[in-house]
């Protein structure tokens, strides 16, 4: 096979489809949108293996749990928040007897470059006590992914890969290997997956008993080279994943730098480490993330006479990734001479909303009508999506934006305290997504509040996937949630109709009770798209 | 000095500058794979997400005869910094290493409200010790299309490249393909305009 230039994302997505791939599962979210992507692009998508967006995490988790189930392999995949979302059946799918071959795929995004936090999805793998791969290259994506498959069905769990955005969304060439069939149908069997007390003791036993032979896997792993430099006692280093290119990046020669462990699987090589440990003095531990390497070997007690040096220590940033530059300082090298001039002070140019778009008419309209309440952003709770952009000028119309769907139930909470109105505004993917269950709450005591859903047909922040819960289909379900017809207002997001949708909205925020508006008009990269094709 | 031939350099790094929707990540396609086709390693880091929407987009591109480490190229060490919009190539200058070079549109992309003041932006890239700027608006015009200027600035980095203009062409077409003959024409044209423009 010829070598193909990949994201890493899709270098993921490649080894995937060449390990016997039966089903992949997703809710778009940057970094890991480009998976799905990349599956769904596939000639044989949809007719060869399930290549499907799902309404959110933890459907998409629990589809592709149902996969493996069935002895098929599965592979799911969000960015890291999402993993939080699909906590509850990950957590106890290390406990079910993996069939088919499980990955989940976890992008995280260090730095937050489009994120709200940046946590560190290899502790949610340390939690759940299953083995975790971390590729530092395009080839190792490849490579771990076709071994991650081996491995879960080896073990009966489902085994993870950590990616950061930095890997994601580069791209290099790989060489692929020969591709595999995939497996047939044998399903599971009632006590291993029927987590009722008495089964779920006794596979908890089993997977604490596994853990010994995960760490013997690593300790054997290829993935985690050690190169001892005999001459270099004062300084060693550990790299996880793509820190190990970045230390590499400075001492491109092996033989004339530090030693260097290079750690890319978890449960960690604990032998390896040993051995680094004992031929030097200080210890960096670098890893693109949470400090998760570096405070196992540290401890609370450290380690007698050596010096172990990393995030906790000041000697790398405490957040955000880490970069060829920032690693210099803590390797006691300085910094490259640069070009002078030009950067200081320049205007910046942060994202925004397209010119036209809807959702700028609707905040527009909604702050309008707040300002005849004599209240400000402060009644409004937002969540995520485009419109969280409404947060900046020239808009600051909305005051929130905390995880998928806390729109909804933060307003009913804000109403319940007091707040009046209280709005919450949230787009129609991000309300399948998690906006249906509080928002069947508010309609069951009725909250005094008002729910803007966004309806422009499409996932627009990631580059327009499917949404679940657009048009029709929308208004029925808010209608079948149980808010009162008369208080489910539709309207046309658009300068013409800004006097007539401020009227609405007062009305709907004047009305003691729950009310919704759907602000309806597609997404312009959408009709963009579609006259393109 | 007398700058090294690009066909016998070791390593180029570069950074492509621009805001989100001018079409870097097109320049990034036809280079990746002309690098590929010419047997070099590379690497290339991109903005994807909230950027995107026209916000300030980047990405590392980088080339070597042997297998690179980072995928974020060092500040310092770039060897060009290639934009299709003036401001945007200002924004990247501690990554250009000493003596390297700047390759610029001249035309901006005014979407925020504090935009300098255009001469300023131009003066000082043309004020740097080794830039080019090229007016990618009036040349893409000329080609057939105000939408190729992003070709353009490929055009006008290629002499500097250590990538074949065989290689490059091949992917300029690849690119274009899907949207038929006559676009492909365009963008051939806007490539060999903005060559000659860098050349002169």
């Amino acid at each position: 096979m010829k070598p193909v230039i990949v994201l890493g994302d899709e270098a993921v997505a490649l080894a995937a489809l060449h390990s016997g791939l039966s089903a992949a599962y997703s809710y778009p979210g940057t970094p890991a949108t480009e998976i799905m992507e990349y599956f769904q692009a596939q000639p044989g998508a949809g007719r060869d293996f399930i290549a499907s967006w799902s309404v959110n995490e933890k459907t998409a988790y629990e589809e592709a749990l149902g996969t493996s189930f069935a002895g098929k392999r599965a592979m799911v995949s969000f960015k890291h928040v999402g993993l939080n979302v699909a906590a509850d059946p990950f957590m106890n799918s290390a406990l079910t007897k993996i069939g088919g071959g499980l990955v989940v795929v976890s992008a995280d995004d260090p730095s937050m470059h489009s994120s709200q936090n940046e946590q560190d999805s290899r502790y949610f793998a340390d939690f759940a006590r299953i083995f975790c791969f971390e590729p530092s290259n395009h080839q190792e994506a490849y490579d771990m992914t076709r071994q991650a498959f081996d491995l879960s069905e080896r073990f009966e769990i489902p085994v993870m890969i950590r990616l950061v955005t930095r890997l994601s969304h580069s791209r290099s060439a790989v060489q692929p290997a020969e591709p595999r069939p995939q497996n047939p149908l044998k399903l599971g069997a009632a006590k291993d997956w029927t987590l009722l007390p008495v089964n779920a003791r006794r596979r908890f036993k089993r997977l604490l008993e596994i853990q010994s032979d995960l760490v013997k896997v690593s300790e054997s792993s290829t993935f985690n080279s050690l190169d001892v430099n005999p001459s270099a006692k004062s300084l060693a280093v550990i790299a996880s994943g793509i820190a190990t290119n970045y230390i590499r990046e400075c001492w491109p020669d092996p033989s004339q730098g530090p030693s260097l462990l290079k750690v890319s699987t978890y449960p960690i090589p604990e032998e390896r480490i040993r051995r680094l440990i004992a031929g030097a003095d200080t210890i960096l531990v670098a890893e693109d993330g949470y400090p998760l390497i570096e405070d196992k070997i540290r401890g609370m007690f450290g380690v007698p006479g050596k010096k172990i040096i990393g995030r906790r220590t000041g000697d790398l940033p405490a957040s955000g990734e880490l970069s060829p530059d920032n690693v210099r300082g803590a390797l006691g090298l300085a910094p490259l001479p640069a070009s002078e001039g030009g950067a200081l002070g320049l205007a910046n140019r942060p994202p925004q909303l397209c010119a036209g778009c809807p959702h700028a008419d609707t905040l527009i309209a909604l702050k309008r009508a707040m300002d005849e309440f004599g209240r400000g952003r402060e009644n409004v709770f937002s969540d995520i999506g485009c419109y969280t952009l409404g947060a900046l000028p020239p808009y600051e119309a909305v005051s929130s934006c905390v995880c998928m769907g806390a729109s909804v139930s933060m307003a009913k909470g804000g109403a319940e305290a007091g707040v009046h109105p209280a709005v919450a505004v949230i787009g129609d993917s991000t309300f399948a997504h998690s906006g249906l269950t509080p928002l069947l709450s508010a309609a069951a005591s009725n909250t005094d509040m008002t729910v803007v859903i966004l309806d422009n047909g499409t996932t627009a922040m990631t580059g327009g996937q499917k949404s679940f819960g657009t048009g029709e289909r929308l208004l029925r379900m808010v209608e079948g949630l149980g808010v009162p017809q008369e208080h489910i207002r539709v309207i046309e997001p658009l300068p013409k109709n800004l006097e007539k949708n401020v009227q609405v909205f007062k009305e709907e925020m004047g009305y003691h009770g729950l009310s919704v508006v759907v602000p309806v008009r597609e997404c312009l990269e959408e009709s963009k798209k579609k006259k393109r094709s | 000095m007398v700058p090294a031939r690009p066909d016998t350099v070791p390593k180029q790094d570069i950074i492509l500058a621009g805001v989100g929707g001018q079409g870097i990540l097109s320049i990034a396609f036809v280079i990746d794979s002309a690098a590929l086709e010419d047997g070099l390693f590379l690497k290339q880091a991109e903005v994807h997400g909230m950027a995107q929407r026209g916000g300030a987009v980047t990405s590392h591109l980088r080339l070597s005869r042997k297998p690179i480490f980072s995928d974020l190229v060092p500040k310092g060490r770039a060897d060009l910094i290639l934009s299709v919009e003036p401001l945007e190539a200002l924004r990247y200058l501690e990554y250009l290493a000493p003596g390297g070079k700047v390759i610029s549109s001249s035309a901006p992309y005014k979407n925020i409200p504090d935009y300098p003041e255009v001469g300023s932006v131009l003066d000082q890239l043309k004020a740097l010790p080794s830039s080019i700027v090229v007016d990618s608006e009036r040349l893409a015009k000329e080609a057939g299309s105000s939408r190729a200027q992003n070709i353009v600035m490929l055009g006008a980095a290629s002499p500097f490249l250590m990538l074949s203009e065989p290689s490059l062409l091949k992917f300029v077409k690849v690119l274009f393909k899907a949207r038929g003959e006559s676009i492909v024409q365009t963008n051939l044209k806007a490539f060999a305009l903005g060559r000659a423009a860098a050349s002169a």
